[in-house]
C-alpha cells in the first residue's frame, strides 16, 4: 500500500458503449500536490475526475485512492471531495443551509462553527443567509468549494474551480487551494485556463482521446516540448539577431513583423538547450538580456498542439 | 501510518438510508409547491365538503354525492371519487414523478453521490421520502374531507350502495377502509412516477406519466372492456372500493384490484431501481435513458398487464353485467330504501323480508342481448305490503356503467318515486326512491354458493 500517493492509477480504461473515454491511463498524485488535468474537450478529463470521486467504476486497470484500492463496487472513498460539471447546490436553500444539510448528511461531524469557518474561508460570510438561487456563477463555485472543504478532504477533485471568478476571487480561491496543499491535501484540478493551472499546479497530466500524452512537472513539459517561440529583448537587437541566427537550433521567427511592431524585439524559436546556448552567447558578447519569455507557455503550447492535431485528424 | 489505519480513514461506509431519507424529506418539504399541495390537501377538501353540503344542489353524479345533506360521512367518499380520477394521479406526479428529475434539473446528482456514496441508498431514500409525502397528501384529503363533512352535516348514518343504512361507526370504518384501499393504486402511480422520473430525466414526459396513465385508465373504465382487462388495470381499486358499501361487501374485485396495484408498484419500483443503478453519472449530457426507458420500463409493464389479464381471466370467474344480477341488485336497493321512505313518512314499519321486492328488467326493450352496460335498462320493481293483497309496482330507468355502477331514475308512480322531495313532519326531505345509486358485482356471484 502506497501511503505517499493520494492517487495512483495504472492502466485505467473506461468506455461508454462504443466510445472509449479512457484508454490505459496512468496517474500519480502525491499528497500535498496540486495536479492539473489538461486536454481538449472529449479527452476524458471528466471521466477521470468521475472515477476519482466514485461517480463511476473503471472497466480495467487498478486505482488506489488515499492508499486504498478502489474495487469494482461503486463507491467513493471517504476524505475525497469535490465536484465535476459545477457544484451541486439546492437553490431553495441558503448558502448556510446548503452546507448544514450536507453536514447532516455526512453524519453531523461538522459543527456550525465549521460551516462559518468554511464560508469565511471562501469569502461568502456576507451572503451566508441568502438563497443560492440568486448566486452568481463565481459565488456558486465558491460555495461548491466550501461544501468540499466542509468534509475536511485529503483529496480534493475540482473541475474548472475558477470558472466565473473575477481576478480577486480567483486569487482568493488559489490561496485556499495553496493552503490546503501546504497542509498535505492533494488537489486534482481540471481546467481550460492554462494561466490558472500554471499558477497553481506543480505537475500536470495532458490527456488526448483518453490517453496520457504527458504527465509530470511543468518544467519537464518545457524541456520535453517541441521548440517554443520566445520573446527576446536585449540592449542590442541587431547583434542579438545575428547571434540568434548563428546559434544551432535557434531560428528567428517572423522577424519582419516583430521589427515592424517593436524594433527592439526578436522572436526566436528554440528548444530549451539551444535557448540556453543563445543566452550564454549573448552574455559573453556583452549584450544585456532585458526580457526572455515564451510567447505562449509550454502548457498552452502543448494544449494548442493537441488541439491542432485533433483538428487535423478530424 | 499503518495499512489498517489508512484503510479506516479512507473507506468509510455509505451514509445510512435513514439519514439520506431525512435529507430527501427536508428537500421535498422545502419546495413551495409541495408545501402548497400539503396545505391544499389538508384544507381544501374540508372547505369543499362543508360548502357543498350547505348548497341546495348536490353533486349527485358523483358516488355518495346525493347523500351529502344527510350525513358527514358522504363527504370523504365524494372527495375519494374526485381524487381517484384526478387529484391522486396529479399529486403523485408532482412528488414521485419529479423526485429524481429534480436532481437532473439542478445538476446535483454528482454532489449527492459523492456525499452519500451509494446509489442504492439514494434510491431507497428518495422512494421513501416521496412515499411519505404522498401518504401525507392522501391523509390530508381523507381527514380534511371527513372533518368538513362531520362539522357541516354531522355524524348520521350513511346510505350504502345497496340502500341499507350504515350506522355512523360502521360508516366510519368503511370510509377508512375505502381510503386505505385507494392507497394501493396511488402507490402504483407513485412507482410509475418514480420510473418516469428515473427513465426520462428532465423530460416533462416523466412528470406527466402518472396523470397520463390515470387518464388512460379512466377512459378504459368507460369502455365495455372484458372484466379481466378491467380488473388487471392498476387503477381498478379507485373504482372497486365501492364494493365496501354493499351488504354483503363485494370484496373480491377490491382485493384483486389491490393485489394488481401492489404488483405494479413492486415491478415499477424495481425497474426504476435497475435503471437508476445502471445510469452513467459522469455523462454530463445524460437526459434520460431513451430507448432503454422503452425496453426496460414500458415493455415489462405491458407484459405485466398481459399476464395479469391472463391470470385473472383464468382464476377469477366473472360474468359481467347480467340481467339477473341487475334485477337482484335493484330489488335489494329498492327494498332498503323503501324502508327508509316508510320511516320518513311515519308509515307502519315494514321489513325487507315482508316487502319481498323483486325486479324485472329488460335492455333495449328486449330487442338486444340482456346484458352489458347502457342507459337503456328499464325495470319494473314489485313489492308487497303486509295486509295488502295487491302488489305495488314502480318503474325505473337504469343507466348502468361498464364498471357495474348504475343510477336508477324513478319513472313513477309519482307517489313512490315521482318527486324529488317527500313531505315529512319536520319539513321536506329528499325522496330516497326518486333516484339512487347501485352497484352490480362484475364477478360471477353464482359460484359463491
Amino acid at each position: 500500500m502506497d501511503t505517499r500517493h493520494a492517487v495512483r492509477a495504472r492502466g485505467i480504461s473506461k468506455g461508454f458503449g462504443d466510445v472509449v473515454a479512457l484508454d490505459g491511463v496512468d496517474l500519480d498524485v502525491t499528497q500535498g500536490q496540486i495536479h492539473g488535468l489538461v486536454g481538449p474537450n472529449g479527452a476524458g478529463k471528466t471521466t477521470l475526475l468521475g472515477l476519482l470521486l466514485g461517480l463511476a467504476v473503471a472497466d480495467g486497470g487498478s486505482l488506489e485512492i488515499l492508499g486504498a484500492p478502489v474495487g469494482r463496487e461503486f463507491a467513493a472513498p471517504d476524505a475525497v471531495a469535490g465536484f465535476v460539471d459545477g457544484p451541486g447546490l439546492y437553490p431553495s436553500l441558503t448558502a448556510r443551509q446548503n452546507l448544514a444539510a450536507l453536514a447532516r448528511l455526512r453524519g453531523g461531524r461538522q459543527r456550525t462553527a465549521d460551516i462559518d469557518d468554511v464560508l469565511d474561508e471562501v469569502g461568502l460570510t456576507a451572503v451566508a443567509d441568502e438563497r443560492a438561487r440568486g448566486f452568481s456563477l463565481g459565488m456558486r463555485q465558491r460555495l461548491g468549494l466550501a461544501a468540499a472543504l466542509l468534509t475536511r478532504p485529503r483529496l480534493l477533485v475540482l473541475d474548472e474551480p475558477a470558472n466565473g471568478l473575477d481576478p480577486a476571487g480567483k486569487r482568493h480561491v488559489h490561496g485556499v487551494l495553496d493552503r490546503l496543499a501546504a497542509d498535505g491535501t492533494a488537489v486534482v484540478v481540471s481546467s481550460h485556463r492554462m494561466d490558472d493551472l500554471e499558477a497553481l499546479c506543480s505537475e500536470v497530466t495532458l490527456l488526448a482521446t483518453g490517453r496520457v500524452v504527458f504527465s509530470g512537472p511543468l518544467g519537464k513539459l518545457a524541456t520535453d516540448s517541441r521548440a517554443l517561440d520566445y520573446r527576446l529583448r536585449t540592449s542590442d537587437p541587431e547583434a542579438a539577431r545575428r547571434l540568434a541566427d548563428g546559434t544551432d537550433g535557434v531560428r528567428i521567427v517572423d522577424a519582419e513583423a516583430a521589427v515592424r511592431q517593436d524594433a527592439g524585439l526578436v522572436v526566436v524559436r528554440a528548444r530549451v538547450p539551444a535557448l540556453d546556448e543563445l543566452v550564454a552567447r549573448l552574455v559573453t558578447s556583452g549584450i544585456a538580456v532585458r526580457e526572455l519569455a515564451p510567447v505562449v507557455s509550454p502548457l498552452e503550447a502543448a494544449f494548442l498542439e493537441l488541439t491542432a492535431s485533433r483538428e487535423a485528424d478530424g | 501510518m499503518t495499512a489498517t489505519a489508512i484503510r479506516e480513514t479512507t473507506t468509510a461506509p455509505a451514509v445510512p438510508v435513514s439519514r439520506v431519507y431525512r435529507f430527501e424529506l427536508r428537500k421535498l418539504l422545502s419546495q413551495w409547491r409541495v408545501r402548497l399541495l400539503l396545505l391544499a390537501c389538508w384544507i381544501a377538501p374540508g372547505l369543499f365538503v362543508a360548502g357543498v353540503s350547505q348548497q341546495s344542489t348536490l353533486p349527485s353524479d358523483t358516488l355518495f354525492g346525493r347523500w351529502m345533506h344527510a350525513t358527514g360521512w358522504a363527504g370523504p367518499l365524494v372527495i375519494l371519487g374526485f381524487a381517484g380520477t384526478w387529484a391522486l394521479p396529479l399529486l403523485t406526479s408532482v412528488v414521485a414523478g419529479d423526485v429524481f428529475a429534480a436532481e437532473d434539473r439542478l445538476g446535483t446528482w454528482r454532489h449527492l453521490l459523492v456525499a452519500v456514496r451509494s446509489p442504492r441508498r439514494i434510491f431507497a431514500a428518495k422512494a421513501l421520502a416521496s412515499l411519505t409525502v404522498v401518504l401525507l397528501l392522501v391523509a390530508g384529503l381523507a381527514v380534511s374531507g371527513t372533518v368538513g363533512g362531520l362539522t357541516a352535516v354531522g355524524d348520521q348514518p350513511l346510505v350504502g350502495l345497496d340502500g341499507h343504512l350504515l350506522a355512523p361507526g360502521d360508516a366510519a370504518a368503511r370510509v377508512l377502509l375505502a381510503w386505505t384501499a385507494a392507497l394501493a393504486p396511488t402507490l402504483a402511480l407513485a412507482a410509475i412516477g418514480l420510473l418516469g422520473s428515473v427513465a426520462l430525466g428532465r423530460s416533462p414526459t416523466g412528470l406527466l406519466l402518472p396523470p397520463l396513465l390515470a387518464l388512460a385508465m379512466s377512459v378504459a373504465q368507460m369502455l365495455p372492456l372484458p372484466v379481466a382487462v378491467r380488473l388487471a388495470l392498476p387503477g381498478n381499486a379507485y373504482v372497486t372500493w365501492n364494493g365496501l358499501f354493499t351488504g354483503p361487501a363485494q370484496l373480491a374485485p377490491l382485493l384483486v384490484g389491490i393485489a394488481v396495484s401492489l404488483v405494479w408498484t413492486a415491478l415499477a419500483t424495481m425497474l426504476a431501481h435497475l435503471l437508476f443503478l445502471r445510469r452513467d453519472f459522469t455523462n454530463l449530457a445524460y437526459d434520460g435513458a431513451g430507448r432503454r426507458a422503452f425496453t426496460a420500463g414500458l415493455l415489462p409493464l405491458a407484459g405485466l398487464l398481459a399476464l395479469s389479464v391472463a391470470v385473472i381471466a383464468v382464476a377469477v370467474p366473472a360474468d359481467g353485467i347480467r340481467q339477473a344480477k341487475v334485477q337482484r341488485s335493484l330489488a335489494t336497493a329498492f327494498a332498503h330504501l323503501y324502508r327508509m321512505q316508510t320511516g320518513q313518512l311515519h308509515r307502519p314499519a315494514v321489513t325487507e323480508d315482508q316487502l319481498r321486492a323483486s325486479a324485472a328488467c329488460t335492455k333495449s326493450d328486449g330487442q338486444a342481448a340482456q346484458e352489458g352496460p347502457g342507459n337503456d335498462w328499464r325495470c319494473v320493481v314489485t313489492w308487497h305490503l303486509p295486509g295488502t293483497a295487491v302488489a305495488g309496482t314502480a318503474i325505473y330507468q337504469l343507466d348502468v356503467g361498464s364498471d357495474g355502477r348504475y343510477v336508477a331514475d324513478g319513472d313513477g308512480p309519482k307517489e313512490v318515486n315521482g318527486y324529488f322531495l317527500v313531505r315529512t313532519e319536520t319539513g321536506d326531505a329528499p325522496n330516497p326512491l326518486w333516484q339512487f345509486d347501485g352497484n352490480v358485482d362484475l364477478l360471477d356471484t353464482t359460484s359463491k354458493g
